[in-house]
């Protein structure tokens, strides 16, 4: 990992979620981890938790951003929730990121929904780090 | 120890990517292997104890493995399009995949459940979608598998009472349900209730089959989970066999015989790519496994010593970039499941790694095993690579890793406790991302991913598959009529007796779950009565 990787997302704070019924949860486990060795916060829900929990943790711990980790295809639908669950608690500023098995053209419909980042299993981990670092920035 | 000098030597000079000196386990391997090295150059026949050579005298001659493609979308009647389809095509047992929320026990009305419908799997909420998906295909004379976990005691049931609706005999029922949910709390997450009521659901559901389906087998106990989550072929092996042991004791612990049960427990794994780390795996398995039940539980009739397995060729080693290749790999890993003996082969499409597969690519996956079986000979001898020094070697440290494995488990205290606490699903995250490093790093090598890739390569997908966007509303319309056409007060009735049964741990819960099903109770209101007795999983969450 680069030196930047380190400690280059020290001081911030990151949710690692698993919306929905989807029981994969290495990837979200893979990227806590490396997001926590890259020197941030990382807390993670477990499983099958609801937009609307997703969205509580996020005020209550005060995260800077949010990621989803979705492989069940229904990422469209789970994601606009919790962007309106988080937009309901007054949450707009928290960085919404998701990761999955997610088809190259719903990327640009993630996008659009205002999500920051979308990531897939064959990216590089030092890449992911660097992609929420300038998500951040 | 050396690898081969020309390979070294491209290794150096950077011409070619070295093929690295050991196998994905972590044993390290000879340049060449010779006689002297193997503990025991000539196992039995095949057939015979231990069954290093597999647990039939005739191999694949007397019956070729069951060919078995995962399959499931939609509604129940998308689905039985695609049975249809696909056993025109030759294919001779069914693999049934459920939605989530079918797998995780709530009904399509769920505000959880809306999202997944009928996304990764067919929606079953009740008997009458169940008799939909098998309408037309005669339950006698076709084996059915299904991948279910949460809820397997519950399509279990649902499957007797269709079966019962179509006049067909419990008794000539034949296929599997996985029904292994001491893996779901390590890697794929689709339990609902404390890993003790669930022991005892499943020990339930064995002894249940073993008397009404003879013939059908009611768990497999899959590695093939912890295996794509990350672990290698040892560790797939040993946690899986761990939790079988752990079954076996609770079967016994509900007054089960391991003489008769055992002859009806199956597994389940992933093949990879090493070849022969993964034919092994397999041979060193069914050692192991006959001699723990004939030690350690004392069984005497070779069928109940015998390791049967299915495998899924494919999962995690598949990935998109340059999609295609896929197919080559999945050829491979046919051949490691053949020549280390499965009962029954399911292979990926090379679309795996971000769609469900196309009827274009599915077909794809069910010509690869057709050509591997018909066309290559393998099948033709049993354990044809018997008595290669490299392999009766390999089956050795392959035996001995697994083994220490199992004993780091047992030490922990057994693998219901390490899923209790949380150390096994830790190991499992850990592991996993060493794998994604050691991908990351070039490492492990993956043609198109990590070697060879092109700046402008195909990520193409080919054909793009599309669920049909009203599959939803009609799940939810199907469920609403069933509601108003059944009898509700006998629906009631029957839920209530099963509650009743959930608080008695002498009660056997399974002829409750059929009478629920033939009353056309769904199965969110059969967890939710369940529920109720025995409360949730608390999911150890630690990284």
């Amino acid at each position: 990992m680069s030196a930047e990787g380190v400690s280059g997302l020290r001081g911030k704070r990151i949710l690692i979620a698993k919306p929905g019924l989807d029981g994969h949860d290495v990837g979200a486990k893979v990227i806590a981890l490396a997001l926590r060795d890259a020197g941030a916060d990382v807390i993670y829900t477990g499983l099958r938790k609801s937009p609307g929990y997703i969205a509580r943790v996020a005020v209550d711990e005060d995260v800077d951003a949010v990621g989803l980790s979705i492989l069940s295809g229904s990422h469209l639908e789970l994601v606009a929730e919790t962007l309106e669950e988080l937009a309901l608690k007054g949450a707009n500023d928290v960085v919404l990121l998701v990761g999955g098995t997610i088809p190259a053209e719903d990327r640009e419909a993630l996008r659009a929904l205002g999500v920051k980042g979308v990531f897939t299993s064959d990216m590089q981990l030092t890449d992911v780090v660097a992609a929420v670092m300038d998500a951040l920035r | 120890m050396s690898i081969a000098p020309s390979i070294e030597y491209a290794a150096e000079t950077g011409e070619l990517p070295g093929v690295g000196s050991t196998v994905p386990s972590g044993i390290e391997v000879p340049v060449v292997a010779t006689r002297d090295l193997c503990r025991d150059p000539e196992p039995p026949a095949p057939g015979v104890f231990p069954f290093t050579r597999g647990i039939f005298p005739d191999g694949y001659r007397g019956r070729l493995w069951t060919v078995r493609q995962y399959s499931g979308f939609g509604t129940a009647e998308d689905t039985n399009a695609r049975y249809r389809f696909l056993l025109e095509q030759g294919q001779t047992g069914l693999s049934v995949a459920l939605d989530l929320p079918t797998q995780c026990g709530y009904d399509p009305v769920d505000k959880m459940a809306r999202p997944e419908i009928g996304k990764v799997g067919v929606s079953l909420s009740s008997l009458a979608e169940m008799e939909i998906l098998f309408e037309g295909i005669d339950l006698t004379r076709i084996s059915t598998s299904f991948t279910i976990n949460g809820t397997a005691a519950i399509v279990l049931a649902m499957y007797v009472a269709c079966a019962d609706k179509q006049g067909a005999a419990r008794a000539k029922l034949t296929g599997t349900i996985q029904n292994d949910i001491l893996k779901e709390y390590v890697a794929r997450g689709t339990w609902i209730w404390p890993v003790r009521p669930s022991m005892r659901l499943i020990a339930d559901s064995v002894l249940f089959a073993n008397d009404a389906t003879p013939r059908f087998n009611p768990i497999s106990i899959a590695g093939a989970h912890v295996r794509d989550a990350g672990c290698t072929a040892a560790e797939e092996m040993a946690y899986t066999l761990a939790n079988g042991l752990a079954y076996v004791d609770e079967l016994i612990r509900r007054g089960g015989e391991a003489e008769r049960f055992a002859k009806r427990l199956s597994f389940f794994f992933y093949v990879h790519m090493d070849l022969f780390e993964e034919v092994a795996k397999f041979r060193a398995a069914r050692r192991i496994w006959a001699r723990i039940m004939k030690e350690r539980y004392g069984v005497a009739d070779p069928k109940a010593q015998m390791f049967r397995f299915g495998v899924v060729c494919g999962g995690s080693s598949l990935v998109a970039p340059q999609p295609y290749n896929n197919a080559v790999r999945v050829t491979v890993e046919t051949l490691a499941a053949v020549m280390g003996g499965a009962q029954s082969i399911f292979t990926c499409a090379y679309d795996e790694p971000f769609q469900i597969p196309t009827e274009f690519s599915a077909e794809l996956a069910l010509r690869t095993q057709q050509i591997v079986a018909y066309e290559s000979g393998v099948a033709r001898t049993v354990d044809p690579l018997g008595g290669s020094f490299y392999v009766e070697w390999l089956t050795d440290r392959m035996e001995d890793k697994i083994l220490a494995l199992m004993q780091e488990v047992a030490d922990h205290g057994g693998a219901v406790k390490a899923i209790e606490d949380g150390w096994l699903q830790s190991k499992v995250a850990h592991r996993a991302a060493r794998r994604k490093r050691e991908i990351d790093s070039g490492e492990f090598p993956v043609v198109g991913l990590n070697r060879f890739a092109r700046e402008d390569q195909s990520q193409a997908p080919g054909e793009v598959f599309r669920l049909d966007p009203q599959a939803r509303s009609r799940v939810l319309e199907k469920y609403a009529a069933l509601r108003e056409r059944r009898d509700n007060a006998a629906v009631e009735k029957t839920l209530a007796r099963l509650r009743r049964a959930a608080r008695d741990d002498h009660e056997n819960l399974m002829p409750y779950l059929v009478d629920c099903c033939h009353a056309y109770a769904t199965v969110g209101e059969m967890v939710q009565r369940l529920t109720a007795e025995w409360g949730e999983f608390k999911e150890p969450v630690r990284l």
